[in-house]
């Protein structure tokens, strides 16, 4: 195709994707799917559409995963790197033997154009083994002779739609139901309670409650609401949050899934309490696959009116959601970054005060919340505070929805009363032997098995919904540093402690992972990890040395096994960098050797 | 705390740092507090007059919990200081002055951990201080110095980066830039232009040039603008200016870090003297 033909068409991609949303990650995404990457000319055009600068849209391109500056393959294929749904989650390398099946190595594209392969951070299939997203749609249950067929698919260039069906299937795995997910609400229902109870009811119904954000903060969702009622600005905002990244969960993904008219209901009360006309909800990349079924319940909200202009026959009371799907970027469940996205930006966390309730989206008052947040709400204000109070503890109200997976006989969706403790859950979930369990994924706490009567709730093991088992067969340094390697990869970049000190905390556990650590490299580590913790500017930095915290103080001996005896070793290692003039000369005797 | 003030009016409009008590006024952060007082905190991404961007951290203070806002809808706050829960750290160039906080700032330990992050910045990139004509007028140098840095002490990153020389009077280097955004801040609100952004994510965050072929020569960059001068490192250069001011007369050679760090920033526009 001559060059002003690929301008006509890079044209009319971005004029239809932008007539379609406004949202440069929706322009960037249809670029990346039409021409599998987005190059300089594209970054170019799409400024020149979107009367953005050029530096701006090369940067977002740069920042997301899931952009790419040069050419992906036409099968593109990123296996996860989840200790529980990654590559490596049946103790096999997957990645590898497909590697070597299609003849292509990790982070590239075949010369062929036909497929390229990559890892990417979880993907939120804990709950199915071993999985990969290929063009977007996850397939899980791995195995080796599944690897064999997608390799063989690939090579016919078999149509993704005739690949086996039940590859795709992702099932919800509810085990235990409680207050919310035993009923999906009838659409309108919540609604049409709050409409009888008015604004001011409702909210303060949802402060009674004692419902407490379930994204982890655990921040009072009536409060919340209530400050962003009070903020002045032209316009407020609803945000979900469906972001989902944090290594371990996937209760989001289900309650998307299976709940989604309870949650939009949720936001739609939330517009009402707060006053806004606009909603959002911002699904993470690795779920893109939900999409038909979230915009297939929007158009039937809106048909049944209760989206759009004078929901429910309320005059003025107008209310709608648009879905915006982020791009591969942990740091986007951070909301102040996820409204930066939102905005078509990088991610990057802003500087807090002012906060979202009062300088958000556009800079106008601006609710966050999670989806299971969202969901509760709706229930609350069906139900009233008191049903939900009853439930959970003191200080924690309610049920915890939790995504369990690991070394457990039924990993799934299980909802508790706020206060149940880590001995129950386990046993509920057929965990035989468990040495340690991650609370809250990585960013989390680990804990040991003199831990297991604790419980759950804000004031005890806080979590996001994820809950990782280990059992006593689990090597804890490989999972640390799984954690390290992930941190550092979903590190924004913008503060000097997080962005260089989650760099060096991976490179100096692969040390001692590599049998090359001292004791004095750990005394470094711990030294590092308590400044990255405490200086860093936002909650990814603040918790990313928690595995390295938490498993020095109560797994020492996983990381003393791997030290060698000496005060000192190198990071660099001499005989090794010798091996490539070793090859060359075809030698391998003492003499050309160090030490 | 309303009440609290109330009743010590004392504290209406003042805060402490390191038992000094310091006026202010609202809006202003405790780095424009202190700065304004004549105390020196440590900083390398703040300027006076532009926007306070938070990044570098090496202002870092830490303010007694009493005084700390529980408006905070962060879980990851809750869990930051699980043992120490009687301060906080906080960015001086960011947080609000609000009366009464009792700030430490020029303490051994904060002066240890500025001292870190400074040796995370030096081995990040590629500082080669004596072939760098910046060497003496470098604010990252000098604040090595003054917080009595001898190493890098970690490992040294070696990232490869890029050079552009393309433009006819102005040099970026990337190996020493520190992505302090000061170049960015400084062109978008005082040279009205918006020549750099930083592109990339965690440890690729790299500074990118806002033009098509994405050089400097095909930007608006020029030798007046505040963008092509406020560089606290050797990053960006004015070319065939070089070692005009030999070694050992120029800024840092004469006047302490904590001096320099003092003095008020008017941003108006460099002229230079040919133009
Ligand atoms: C690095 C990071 C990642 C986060 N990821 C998520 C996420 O995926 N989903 C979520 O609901 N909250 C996430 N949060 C918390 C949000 O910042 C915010 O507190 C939450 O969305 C508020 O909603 P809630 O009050 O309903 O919990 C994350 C925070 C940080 C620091
Ligand atoms: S702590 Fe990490 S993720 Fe958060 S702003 Fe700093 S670099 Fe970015
Ligand atoms: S070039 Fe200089 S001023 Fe610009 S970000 Fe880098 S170090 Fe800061
Ligand atoms: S001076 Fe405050 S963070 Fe850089």
């Amino acid at each position: 195709m001559d060059s002003a033909n690929t301008t006509g068409l890079l044209r009319s991609v971005i004029a239809e994707a932008y007539a379609e949303s406004p949202h440069l990650l929706y322009v960037l995404y249809a670029l990346q799917q039409q021409f599998l990457h987005i190059s300089e000319e594209a970054v170019r055009e799409v400024a020149a559409h979107l009367d953005l600068p050029s530096s701006q849209v090369d940067a977002v391109v740069e920042f997301y995963s899931f952009f790419h500056k040069t050419p992906r393959g036409r099968y593109d294929i990123l296996f996860s790197n989840c200790t529980s749904c990654g590559y490596m989650a049946g103790g096999v390398d997957l990645m590898a033997m497909l590697g070597r099946r299609l003849d292509i190595v990790a982070g590239n594209t075949r010369g062929d154009g036909l497929v390229s392969m990559d890892q990417t951070s979880c993907i939120g299939m804990c709950d199915h083994g071993a999985a990969l997203l290929v063009n977007g749609m996850p397939i899980t249950s791995l195995d080796d002779t599944m690897i064999d067929r997608i390799a063989a698919l690939v090579e016919a260039e078999t149509p993704l739609e005739d690949w086996p069906a039940g590859w795709f299937q992702v099932d919800d795995n509810i085990r235990v139901s409680g207050l919310l997910l035993k009923d999906d609400l009838l659409a309108g229902i919540c609604l049409r309670a709050m409409l009888a109870h008015g604004a001011a009811d409702t909210l303060s119904e949802i402060i009674q409650s004692g419902l407490r954000g379930r994204g982890g903060a655990g921040f009072s969702t009536g409060m919340k609401w209530q400050f962003c009622r009070e903020a002045q600005g032209a316009a407020h905002y609803v945000v979900c949050n469906a972001d989902e990244g944090e290594p371990g969960t996937f209760k989001d993904r289900v309650l998307l899934h299976s709940h989604a008219d309870s949650l939009f209901e949720g936001m739609t009360v939330c517009a009402f309490a707060v006053g806004a006309k606009q909603g959002y909800l911002y699904l993470r990349g690795e779920y893109r696959y939900l999409l038909p079924h979230l915009q297939s319940v929007l158009a039937r909200r809106r048909e049944l009116g209760l989206l759009g202009v004078d929901i429910l026959g309320q005059p003025g009371f107008s209310f709608d959601i648009g879905i915006v799907v982020g791009a591969g970027a942990y740091i986007c469940g951070e909301e102040s970054a996820l409204i930066e996205s939102l905005e078509g930006k990088r991610g990057i966390p802003r500087v807090r005060p002012p906060f979202p309730v009062t300088h958000g989206y556009l800079g106008q008052p601006t609710v966050v919340n999670n989806v299971e947040t969202f969901i509760a709400a709706a229930h609350i204000v069906l139900r009233g505070s008191a049903w939900f109070r009853v439930v959970g503890t003191e200080k924690s109200a309610g049920s915890k929805i939790l995504s369990i997976s690991g070394d457990c006989a039924a990993p799934g969706i299980y909802e508790y009363p706020f206060g149940v403790t880590i001995r129950q859950v386990l046993d509920d979930c057929g965990a035989k032997d468990a040495q340690a369990v991650q609370v809250g994924g990585p960013s989390g706490t680990l804990i040991d098995s003199a831990e297991f009567d604790r419980r759950l709730g804000f004031d005890d093991l806080s979590t996001g919904g994820s809950l990782m088992v280990f059992s006593q067969a689990r090597d804890l340094l490989a999972v640390i540093v799984n954690f390290a390697h992930f941190f550092a990869h979903e590190s924004c970049g913008f503060c000097t402690p997080c962005r260089v000190g989650t760099t060096l905390l991976k490179n100096g556990l692969d040390k001692i992972a590599g049998g090359h650590g001292t004791r004095y490299d750990l005394d470094e580590m711990q030294h590092l990890a308590a400044l990255v913790k405490c200086r860093s500017h936002c909650g990814l930095g603040q918790t990313a040395a928690n595995p390295i915290l938490d498993g020095l103080q109560r797994f020492p001996q996983a990381f003393e096994q791997r030290l060698v005896h000496r005060d000192f070793e190198p990071h660099f290692d001499l005989d090794a960098a010798l091996e490539e003039a070793r090859q060359i000369s075809h030698r391998d005797d003492a003499a050309a050797h160090i030490e | 705390m309303s009440a609290d003030t109330k009743q010590n009016p004392i504290t209406q409009n003042t805060i402490t740092i390191d038992g000094q008590e310091i006026p202010f006024q609202a809006g202003q952060t405790i780095m424009d507090a202190a700065l304004a007082a004549g105390v020196y905190i440590p900083h390398l991404c703040h300027r006076q007059g532009l926007t306070p961007h938070g990044s570098c951290k090496l202002c870092v203070v830490d303010i007694a919990s009493r005084s700390v806002s529980s408006h905070n809808s962060d879980r990851r706050l809750q869990a930051k200081f699980p043992a120490d829960a009687d301060s906080r750290s906080a960015s001086a160039c960011t947080m609000p002055a609000v009366a009464g906080q009792q700030i430490s700032n020029n303490t051994p330990a904060l002066n240890e951990v500025r001292k870190t992050i400074t040796q995370m910045l030096f081995i990040e990139g590629n500082h080669i201080c004596p072939s760098c004509e910046k060497s003496g007028d470098c604010t990252l140098q000098a604040m090595a110095y003054h917080l009595g840095m001898l190493d890098g002490h970690f490992p040294q990153f070696f990232q490869r980066r890029e050079v552009d020389a393309s433009h006819p009077t102005i040099m970026l280097d990337r190996d020493r830039c520190i992505l302090c955004e000061l170049c960015v801040r400084a062109s978008r609100e005082v040279d009205g232009k918006n020549v750099f952004a930083i592109a990339g994510r965690g440890i690729n965050a790299h500074l990118i040039v806002n033009s098509a072929s994405g050089k400097l020569v095909d930007s608006d960059l020029e030798t007046s603008d505040l963008a092509a001068h406020i560089c606290p490192v050797g990053a960006i250069l004015i070319k065939e200016h070089g070692y005009e001011v030999p070694i050992g007369q120029r800024t840092f050679d004469l006047h302490q870090v904590s001096e320099i760090g003092l003095e008020k920033t008017i941003l108006t526009k460099v002229r230079q003297p040919d133009e």
